[in-house]
């Protein structure tokens, strides 16, 4: 409830940022091609001080590895707060016109937002466009806007069905690899113990964007400042006639993810599985120590049998704002956090790569999890990296639109509302918003309702 | 600029709601004799009193509501302290009001004290800093101010006291952006100073000082000392400073927890972890639970609200005592 409430306020204040920063930034001329690889090699030689501010755990040791290897480069890594407070305090910070830090983890989901608001650098002068084979499709085509790159991958999150095998095996329910399979086993467990259900949701964009992208739907064109946003098509239908049973029939835990109920749903096996990213075992391991050995992986289910299809979900990449003094230097950092030395030793860590080298390697692979019972899981997670779906963006404001998601589609879970009726609301919503801020948003093509 | 340092004056007033009820049933028996009777002959009088228009003896249905009010106060206090025996195993699967399997709580307190290179100890220290500094400024800013306003005729002291009205009416949260802006672009920002200052205004002190030092303050007592030929400095501090004490310990009580709890102003002002209070320190660690990667430290997150709130709560029962004399003085016509 606190934090709900309180989540409002950072989106106000958020949204007042975001006026004053479009106003600064289309005040100020760009300051035109800067920087070359060049420079990234002087400013590691000059040395300096590189501020980075990150959640991200691994970094930690990261950055103790590149002060190693580079002494006179000092390197300070910064909690600001996690997602929308770090994005709030960093918005603040550039509008403010100091202290703003030299990198900042941006989610994928996000970077649309703050490029376009032209808080980032572009970063292919530095030698960024030299790795456009080095990660994997999804997360790449993330951190590009136009023409331009303004961050590197940090980790990925292609998804999968992280399940719990002891409550599964106790009621004899398969392991669903179709959604109308996992529907059934919905019903299945929840009939056989009330207390049991397949997962929990209480409206999460990020989850209901990832299943749509997974299902074919495209709700969002992004060209330049021309968007479309369309909740009518195929996937998306799909997607809201399936999870749509699952609301009517209760068969979602009322819990939010990440409080302390989800914890303990996943550790008393009460929330039996999740589809989410690759990311998730470190949170297993740490959130539900006591589930160890219940749980594994599994590919997540296809919405036609024998099908192939994945999405992302979460992610993050490494930026380096605009208003950064040492650019070259942050350049130097983020290439080495997300490539070569630095990324091998953040998946050692436990962080899910992003890198095709890292994926692949046959270290990677074989590695197994005690947690999920000595599972390869690493093989099923690198094969849902391979297959996520093309040609997915997010609105260049997708972290206005998220913030209206349980106002809107939000609803479906508390009252008669319909999945279909939310969207079509968020997409309104979602609509004016960005004429508002000037974009030109076509019509929905082809209703079909 | 006046910010109220709290950003949420509802806590405050909470706080100060209910201890208020103390005080409040002090006054109200103080002016009958204290005279200690022999414990027998208490339910007779009472009996007898039951009539009397001016005492009409206990409410049930007051009592109850009351009682109930205690319950809903003290509750999550108890689940609190209940809670912080436990590890984050039983914290999760046991009944929330009552032990877990272990008594973990001394424990917790080494883990709380030492996790994260012992971050929460800094987090300590930095409250510390800000309440000293913060709060302590903030009463002898009111003392100061409100005692000039309070005993000293000049012209436009009807519009100071209309801004000071209007201050305390101006919730923090509305103040945060602009001050945030101001401060940045002094480039204090993310330094100890942004936290400190803005707290060292206090509106609601200054009026409370105002208002406490014509009353306790008498101008024929001040016209005396000055007929003796006493400068204005000393008469302040040997004169009217120890007839302050009470209302100076109000406000240095309010400040202390305004500063203690706040949480608003340092989360705008503050991403160095190192600056962290404890309010957002707690929350630094309740968000790790919510990040793809993070540890999630329930236990550590309870147990450092209990150590937290700890040293607010014995600030509150050390100078409750000056604090009633203080809210009755004034109260009793000499």
């Amino acid at each position: 409830m606190r934090t709900r409430s309180r989540r409002r306020i950072f989106a106000a204040v958020a949204a007042t940022c975001a006026l004053t920063l479009g106003a600064t930034a289309c005040g100020s001329p760009d300051p035109g091609a800067e920087g070359s690889a060049k420079d990234v090699e002087s400013a590691l030689e000059a040395g300096g001080k590189v501020t980075v501010w990150a959640w991200e755990p691994t970094l930690k040791k990261v950055a103790a590895d590149f002060e190693k290897k580079y002494p006179k480069v000092d390197v300070e890594l910064v909690n600001a707060g996690t997602g929308d407070k770090q994005y709030t305090a960093l918005q603040n910070a550039i509008a403010a016109g100091s202290g703003a830090p030299d990198v900042a983890q941006v989610e994928y989901y996000a970077v649309g937002q703050f490029a376009i608001g032209k808080s980032l650098q572009e970063l292919s002068p530095y030698g960024a466009s030299a790795h456009d084979q080095a990660f994997t499709t999804g997360p790449w085509s993330a951190v590009k806007y136009g023409k331009g790159i303004y961050a590197l991958p940090m980790d990925s999150g292609p998804m999968a069905l992280f399940y719990n095998k002891k409550v599964f095996d106790r009621y004899g329910i398969a392991v669903p690899t179709t959604w109308d399979e996992y529907v059934e086993a919905a019903r299945a467990l929840h009939k056989a113990d009330p207390k049991l259900y397949i997962t929990n949701d209480t409206g999460d964009a990020g989850a209901t964007t990832s299943l749509i992208w997974q299902a074919g739907g495209r709700p969002y064109r992004v060209e330049g400042t021309e968007i479309g946003i369309d909740f009518a098509d195929a996937g998306t239908a799909q997607y809201a006639r399936t999870w749509q049973k699952l609301i009517d029939e209760r068969l979602l835990a009322p819990v939010t993810s990440w409080s302390d109920e989800w914890y303990k749903g996943l550790s008393d096996g009460s929330i039996a599985t999740l589809s989410t990213g690759a990311w998730m075992p470190a949170n297993l391991v740490t959130g539900a120590p006591a589930a160890s050995g219940d749980w594994r992986v599994a590919p997540l289910p296809q919405w036609t049998k024998g099908a192939k299809a994945g999405a992302e979900n979460g992610g993050s990449s490494l930026a380096v704002p605009k208003a950064s003094k040492n650019k070259a230097l942050a350049y130097a950092f983020i290439e080495y956090a997300t490539t070569g030395a630095g990324a091998t030793s953040r998946v050692s860590e436990g962080a899910f790569p992003a890198t095709r080298a890292d994926l692949e390697s046959q270290a990677f692979l074989d590695s197994p999890f005690p947690y999920f019972g000595g599972q390869q899981a690493n093989r099923i997670l690198a094969d849902a990296a391979r297959d996520v779906g093309a040609g997915w963006s997010y609105l260049p404001y997708q972290v206005y639109a998220n913030s209206v998601f349980n106002d809107t589609v939000g609803k479906a879970y508390v009252s008669s509302t319909s999945l279909a009726q939310g969207l079509e609301a968020w997409r309104a919503a979602s609509a004016k918003y960005g004429k508002d801020q000037g974009f030109s948003v076509a019509e929905q093509r082809g209703r079909t309702t | 600029m006046i910010t109220d340092p709290t950003g949420r004056p509802a806590d405050t007033r909470e706080r100060t709601g209910h201890s208020g009820t103390d005080p409040g049933g002090a006054t109200a028996g103080s002016p009958r004799p204290p005279v200690a009777r022999p414990p027998h002959a208490a339910p007779r009088r009472r009996r007898r009193r039951a009539h009397t228009p001016l005492d009409p003896g206990p409410s049930v249905p007051l009592t109850l509501v009351t009682g109930l009010v205690l319950v809903y106060t003290l509750l999550p206090l108890v689940w609190l302290v209940i809670n912080a025996t436990k590890d984050q195993e039983d914290l999760l699967d046991s009944f929330g009001l009552w032990l877990g399997k272990d008594f973990q709580l001394w424990d917790n307190i080494s883990r709380t004290l030492t996790y994260d290179d012992g971050a929460f100890v800094r987090w300590t220290l930095n409250t510390l800093l800000y309440v000293a500094a913060g709060a302590g400024g903030a009463t002898v800013l009111a003392v100061l101010g409100g005692y000039a306003l309070a005993v000293y005729e000049f012209p436009g002291r009807r519009a100071v006291f209309a801004v000071v009205i209007g201050a305390v009416a101006v919730p923090g949260t509305a103040l945060a952006v602009p001050t945030f802006l101001m401060f940045s672009g002094m480039g204090l920002a993310n330094t100890p100073w942004a936290v400190i200052i803005p707290s060292l205004v206090s509106p609601f002190g200054l009026y409370l000082m105002w208002v406490f030092t014509a009353q306790a303050v008498p101008s024929e007592l001040l016209e005396a000392a000055r007929i003796d030929g006493a400068g204005e400095l000393r008469i302040f501090f040997r004169i009217a400073l120890p007839l302050l004490a009470p209302g100076t310990v109000t406000v240095l009580l309010f400040s202390m927890v305004a500063t203690w709890n706040n949480y608003f102003l340092p989360l705008i002002m503050i991403k160095d972890p190192d600056w962290y209070p404890l309010t957002l320190g707690l929350n630094a660690w309740s968000a790790q639970a919510r990040t793809a990667g993070g540890e999630p430290v329930f236990d550590l997150i309870i147990t450092g609200s209990l150590l937290t709130i700890a040293p607010i709560v014995i600030v509150f029962l050390l100078l409750q005592r000056h604090w009633q004399s203080g809210l009755a003085a004034g109260s009793v016509k000499e």
